[in-house]
């Protein structure tokens, strides 16, 4: 990809990234954040690895961001009513992203250009040599990570179910009707 | 220079293919309606009289665009209306560019360059697919949010809904798949199923795998939301679902979205379980029939055929998707929910389970 091309992407990404915060409407946001994530994939794409870019827009775009939409659309979450952005918070983020944002701009100025034009391996980003690194080298983290995540749905299953066992422990009584007095 | 022209033809050939076609299945659910209930339908199209036949045809590819897209593009009070006018090209563009990564050819040759026949050579071509059967959701959610519309709001939640119970089902039965033939790439799906078995039958994908068939197609069917699936957009209890609110050109957008999915599954089924572009028994040397001599059939013969066999498949399985359409009622809704959760993921992790267990006896895929 030429450099151009990917100034024009980062450029979008960056915008996106930025509405995620700026934008009142919270559905807005999501979109923003939805917009970040399908240009990261791009950006991931254009580095030649499709197997990430392509789990990142099924994982990520996909499936959390739609949960996140659902969650805000069901909440019915309103417009921000604090007008002013620049409050103590936001001068205290602001602050605390300029601070990273120069950190990381310090650690990415020292690697330089040093790999630049560097040629890639055989098979890089394909799915064989992720899958080689992933399961000969980090196999006990992989299947840590997913022992983890079965946990989480164990959990979440568990959550939901607790109040209909609740309910059938202690079924709900039928509400007799009040007398009230001195009408009718 | 050259491949970004090569891509771009590329490119526009197949979302050219799938707009057109798109816009033709709609003639054909009219006329085949038609036909399945028995009554004449689309019969009113002709050039002043002159011509003998029905032109029917002519009305959705030329005079319906005409009639939507001059209608009022009406947006209502209390909409947001940058979303609202979002929505349907989040509907369209998914359903459009998934079928970039399904071949419809082999490759041809033109003066020296070979091009593979299918839009980009996505070495994790099924991924794509699935990545972009997950950002479908979006158009559906965002236009009923944004309409103002309580039918419209509840037809985008149930259509969220529909549509990520079924992705689990569909990702599950194309994991099985990917198992089967032991790549990601649809192209050498479709190679691998340009083997024989045991000489004689041809290795299409739903002999090994007729439970995923069963699945794909079914989860395929409930994201195109369209009969027996279509809870989002049930007219006798939401109007019309999560694009009540729309008019016009934007309303035509979310009918081609479902026709392009309807052609988006048909394209999926054929790739996966029917041998994509393969004629039966016909490889580069010629026909190689069992038990016969070989009929020499070469060169530009053997693409044109396999373009031919490739696009007969694709609109059988539209015209089977048009005829389940016309013939079944609509689910109720926790028969939808049911059917998904109890039915078909169980069903595709126990394919699952079995495939990779067959993998490891007999020790390697198809």
């Amino acid at each position: 990809m030429s450099e151009l091309w990917f100034y024009i992407l980062a450029g979008m990404t960056v915008a996106a990234a930025t509405g995620v915060v700026m934008l009142p409407n919270p559905v807005h946001s999501a979109l923003s954040l939805v917009a970040t994530l399908f240009l990261v994939a791009i950006h991931y794409a254009s580095l030649d690895a499709h197997l990430v870019a392509a789990l990142q827009i099924i994982v990520y775009a996909g499936a959390i961001m739609v949960l996140f939409l659902f969650v805000i659309m069901l909440l019915n979450l309103q417009t921000d009513p604090d007008e002013s952005p620049m409050n103590a918070t936001a001068a205290i983020a602001a602050g605390a992203a300029l601070a990273i944002a120069a950190v990381l701009g310090r650690v990415f100025y020292a690697f330089g250009t040093s790999g630049a034009g560097a040629e890639l391996p055989e098979g890089f980003g394909t799915t064989k040599a992720l899958a080689r690194v992933l399961f000969r080298e980090h196999t006990v983290a992989f299947e840590l990570t997913s022992l983890l995540l079965l946990v989480a749905v164990v959990g979440a299953v568990v959550l939901a179910q607790r109040d209909k066992h609740d309910a059938r422990v202690e079924p709900v009584e039928p509400v007799e009707p009040v007398e009230t007095e001195g009408q009718g | 220079m050259d491949a970004w022209l090569i891509g771009g033809v590329k490119s526009l050939i197949v979302i050219a293919m799938v707009l057109q076609l798109s816009a033709l299945l709609l003639w054909v659910e009219r006329k085949g309606s038609a036909l399945i209930q028995n009554r004449y339908g689309a019969n009113r199209a002709n050039f002043f009289g002159v011509v003998p036949f029905n032109l029917g045809f002519l009305n959705t590819l030329i005079a319906d665009p005409i009639k939507l897209f001059t209608k009022e593009d009406f947006v209502p009070a209390g909409a947001d209306r940058f979303i609202h006018s979002l929505a349907p090209f989040l509907a369209l563009f998914p359903a459009l560019i998934t079928f970039a990564a399904i071949p419809f050819g082999d490759y041809v040759v033109i003066g020296g360059t070979t091009i593979e026949l299918r839009a980009v050579d996505l070495d994790v071509g099924i991924l794509y697919v699935v990545a972009m059967v997950a950002m479908s959701v979006y158009g559906v959610v965002l236009a009923g949010w944004a309409s103002n519309n309580r039918w419209a709001l509840l037809g985008s939640i149930r259509g969220a809904a529909q549509m990520i119970s079924y992705e689990v089902a569909l990702g599950l039965a194309l994991v099985s798949m990917v198992l089967t033939y032991n790549t990601l790439d649809m192209q050498a799906m479709v190679y691998a199923q340009g083997e024989l078995i045991f000489g004689v039958l041809p290795a299409w994908g739903f002999l090994y795998q007729p439970a995923a068939l069963l699945i794909v197609f079914t989860a395929g069917m409930a994201e195109s939301k369209r009969v027996p699936f279509d809870l989002p957009e049930a007219e006798s209890e939401l109007v019309a679902g999560y694009f009540t609110e729309y008019s016009g050109g934007k309303q035509a957008a979310f009918m081609l979205a479902d026709f392009a999915e309807v052609v988006m599954t048909a394209g999926l089924v054929v790739t996966l379980f029917f041998g994509g572009w393969q004629v039966p028994y016909l490889t580069a040397e010629g026909w190689t029939l069992p038990f016969m001599d070989l009929i020499p059939v070469t060169g530009w013969i053997v693409t044109v055929l396999q373009l031919a066999s490739f696009t007969i498949k694709v609109l059988f399985f539209c015209w089977l998707q048009i005829l389940v359409r016309w013939t079944l009622p609509r689910f109720r809704y926790d028969q939808l929910m049911n059917l998904g959760w109890k039915g078909m993921i169980p069903l595709a992790l126990i394919n699952l389970f079995i495939t990779a267990l067959m993998i490891l006896l007999v020790g390697e895929s198809a």
